[in-house]
């Protein structure tokens, strides 16, 4: 699977915000830390906030602010503002002759989507959230030095 | 005031209440299915299959079930958890977290590092709560036919 930009774009921006929900950072401070466009970005969070998943502050130092609700957004609810996530075969001419094949093919993808949206649908933000924190934590122990 | 919660393991006067929870979340009549579980997860006494109850004072308001299964398809010993029920009445208040992690540390006691468990594609919330336990998609897939 891969997602398109916007919405990889969205999911580290959320992820970002909702981890200091009180924090707020610009769309500038999001795209240097992960080193993305600072213009695709720029539109994506215009989405979000149309969405009311983050929150735009006005005034000097202003930024976005989380403004969603952790245990309940999940990551799947974030990528559908941005894409359905349904496998194309990209075939739109094929022929009649073809149908088995083709349906079979479909069968195949729509197999291989239900799971990858169970899986997203399943992972909270706070999921999403703890584990990154855990991985934090457990780099900082690899980088610690011993004795 | 909420009463604290006891995690302890089912006895057989769980029987009702246990069935009335899982009532909460099925609306099916399985008697004789508990039964069953009773007698070989609560009667059987054995340290690799454990059935916790979580109780409020002394009303019921949760259970989990799991055991130690081996060699499933070369599987090597593992722990399954197969049921998790709370009330909806007291969710969200950290009751199955409890018991999930008294259900890891009876089945390492056991004797396995790894735990695993089965949820209906539907069953978003149970999923969810999996997830934030720290469970991720495994070695082993589901799958399935309808027999004609």
């Amino acid at each position: 699977m891969k997602l398109n930009k916007a919405s990889l774009f969205a999911l580290i921006s959320v992820l970002e915000l909702a981890s200091e929900p009180e924090r707020q950072l610009s769309t500038a401070d999001i795209a240097d830390k992960y080193g993305i466009s600072s213009h695709h970005l720029a539109k994506v969070m215009r989405n979000l906030v149309h969405e009311g998943v983050v929150q735009a502050m006005r005034g000097v130092g202003g930024g976005y602010r989380f403004a969603g609700n952790v245990n309940r957004t999940t990551l799947l609810d974030i990528i559908r503002l941005f894409e359905s996530l349904e496998s194309d075969l990209d075939l739109p001419h094929w022929s009649k002759a073809a149908d088995p094949v083709v349906e079979e093919l479909h069968a195949i993808t729509n197999e291989i989507d239900t799971v990858t949206r169970a899986i997203l649908d399943t992972i909270t933000l706070a999921t999403a959230l703890k584990n990154t924190r855990l991985r934090a934590e457990l780099a900082a122990q690899k980088e610690a030095p011993k004795g | 005031m909420n009463q604290q919660i006891i995690i302890e393991d089912a006895v057989q006067d769980d029987l009702e209440a246990v069935i009335a929870l899982d009532r909460a979340g099925l609306k099916e009549d399985k008697i004789g299915y508990w039964r069953g579980v009773f007698q070989r997860y609560v009667e059987s006494g054995r340290a690799d299959r454990v059935f916790l109850v979580a109780k409020q004072g002394k009303t019921p308001v949760g259970f989990i079930i799991g055991e130690v299964r081996a060699w499933e398809f070369g599987s090597p010993p593992c722990g399954w958890v197969f049921a998790l029920t709370v009330s909806p009445s007291v969710r969200e208040g950290g009751i199955g977290k409890k018991m999930f992690d008294e259900i890891c540390q009876r089945l390492k006691a056991a004797g396995v590092s790894t735990v695993r468990t089965m949820v209906d594609i539907d069953s978003k919330l149970t999923l969810s709560f999996f997830r934030g336990m720290g469970l991720r998609t495994g070695r082993y897939i589901e799958l399935e036919k309808q027999i004609d």
